[in-house]
């Protein structure tokens, strides 16, 4: 059997805080990273464990001050189910539906998902493609971070030990469109090879604007890709657009080769992926 | 620690350290071995069992996130000392060949007719898609579920 490290079970946000402040604790939440880690297969097993599963306050879907707020809990099941969701961010549940099967979405967090800071987390570009917060609590209070800012490091977030992620805030923009994309080995159960979202504001046959491009399974942490940003921004979804796109993207790109992908593929295929992208917005 | 919770309806309470394992609690501490152990780290589905009627891999579940849920494993389906509806239709359509694989088929196929199931090809798939089966390559545990969706159906329309 694994190893049992000792575990807390945090029954409100003040004890969660008060354990994390007294000394290091690996929260736990749905576990399917965790579990596995302390089967002693992926590195050290944690000394010590906060539970944080019982902590309903960090459960549940909302929108408020033009944002859509999702708790750090929320299950990737409750993301598919949630018409919130459906209406304002339909690519957060496109996403988690690819993630795992119904066992891992069931227990699997959103906030799980951008704290274990994995490259190949699938939910990660899209906070990078919506501008999204996440709010982070300790007993010293709480303070916001720019999806941009949170992962600095190949799985190293700006969480400090004593801290929590709370919640992550998507702000809402009007006529921003936003996609997902995932190559993986099949469609259950898959680590992605290379996964992509894309936002941007504006009609169909219009310009683009504000466009963000961030992908994942590319680099030691999810990115963003300016110089492809830089191409699309302003340009309209035609046949020349998304050539030049996804040849600046294959400029871009510098993945690794690794046990899931190639570099070689990993490049082509994104571009690949990007350029199919462009021509189903652009309906040619 | 000591948890308390309900396993296939009946209360149990066990000593054991909070990281520990649901799937080695229900089979080392409470002696029910029908629940299996494939990968250990949900990537088969062998262990799949039922918290509160949702589908999950009792290897990635800590006990301490047990206590006071409702857990259901392969031994709670059989009714009356017999096979369910669901079991009886994986012996009917040839669903089960090494059975390593089956308790944890089932739990996901219950989970799945549980919530109202049809049966649509596609959709059993995805309801299974984190069941791994070696012997059998699906087509017969769809058929399986197929039938017993069916079968539900026919007795309860609504």
């Amino acid at each position: 059997m694994p190893v049992e490290p000792p575990v807390v079970s945090a029954q409100s946000l003040d004890e969660a805080y008060a354990a994390l402040a007294e000394s290091p604790h690996q929260p736990v939440a749905g576990g399917t990273d965790l579990l596995v880690q302390i089967t002693g297969e992926l590195g050290e097993p944690p000394d010590r464990v906060l539970d944080i599963w019982g902590l309903d306050e960090l459960r549940g879907i909302g929108v408020e001050a033009n944002a859509l707020v999702i708790g750090a809990l929320t299950t990737y099941t409750e993301i598919r189910r949630s018409p919130l969701v459906s209406e304002f961010l339909p690519a957060l549940a496109d996403a988690s539906a690819t993630i795992g099967a119904a066992q891992i979405q069931n227990r699997g967090t959103l906030g799980g998902n951008a704290v274990n800071a994995s490259p190949a987390g699938d939910t990660l570009p899209i906070l990078l493609a919506t501008d999204a917060e996440l709010v982070l609590g300790s007993a010293r209070g709480e303070r916001s971070v720019p999806a941009a800012e949170f992962w600095p490091a190949y799985r190293r977030t700006a969480r400090a030990e004593d801290e929590l992620l709370l919640r992550i805030r998507f702000p809402l923009v009007a006529d921003r469109q936003v996609r997902f994309r995932k190559v993986g080995t099949r469609r259950a159960q898959a680590i992605s090879k290379v996964m992509l979202a894309l936002a941007w504001r504006g009609e169909r046959d219009e310009a683009w604007t504000d466009v963000r491009l961030a992908l994942g399974s590319v680099a030691a942490t999810p990115i963003r890709a300016a110089r492809t940003e830089a191409v699309l921004e302003g340009a309209s979804p035609t046949a020349d657009t998304a050539a030049a796109a996804a040849a600046a993207l294959g400029e871009e790109l510098d993945p690794i080769d690794d046990v899931r992908s190639t570099a070689d593929y990993r490049r082509a295929v994104a571009a690949r992926v990007l350029h199919r992208l462009i021509r189903e917005e652009g309906g040619w | 620690m000591s948890y308390r919770f309900f396993v296939n309806g009946d209360p149990v309470e066990v000593e054991v350290p909070g990281m520990r394992r649901l799937l080695d609690v229900l089979r080392e501490d409470l002696g029910l071995t029908g629940t299996k152990e494939g990968c250990g780290e949900g990537e088969c589905g062998a262990c799949s069992v039922l918290l509160d009627g949702a589908v999950v891999d009792s290897c990635l579940v800590p006990v301490c996130q047990v206590g006071g849920t409702s857990v259901r494993t392969v031994e709670g389906l059989a009714v009356a000392g017999g096979l369910n509806d669901l079991q009886a239709a994986f012996l009917e359509a040839g669903g089960a060949q090494c059975g390593i694989c089956t308790p944890g088929m089932l739990m996901a196929a219950e989970a799945y007719l549980g919530a109202g199931g049809s049966r649509d090809e596609e959709a059993i798939r995805e309801a299974i898609a984190g069941n791994l089966c070696r012997c059998t390559g699906y087509t017969k545990i769809i058929d399986a579920i197929a039938l017993a969706a069916e079968q539900r159906r026919a007795a309860d329309p609504h």
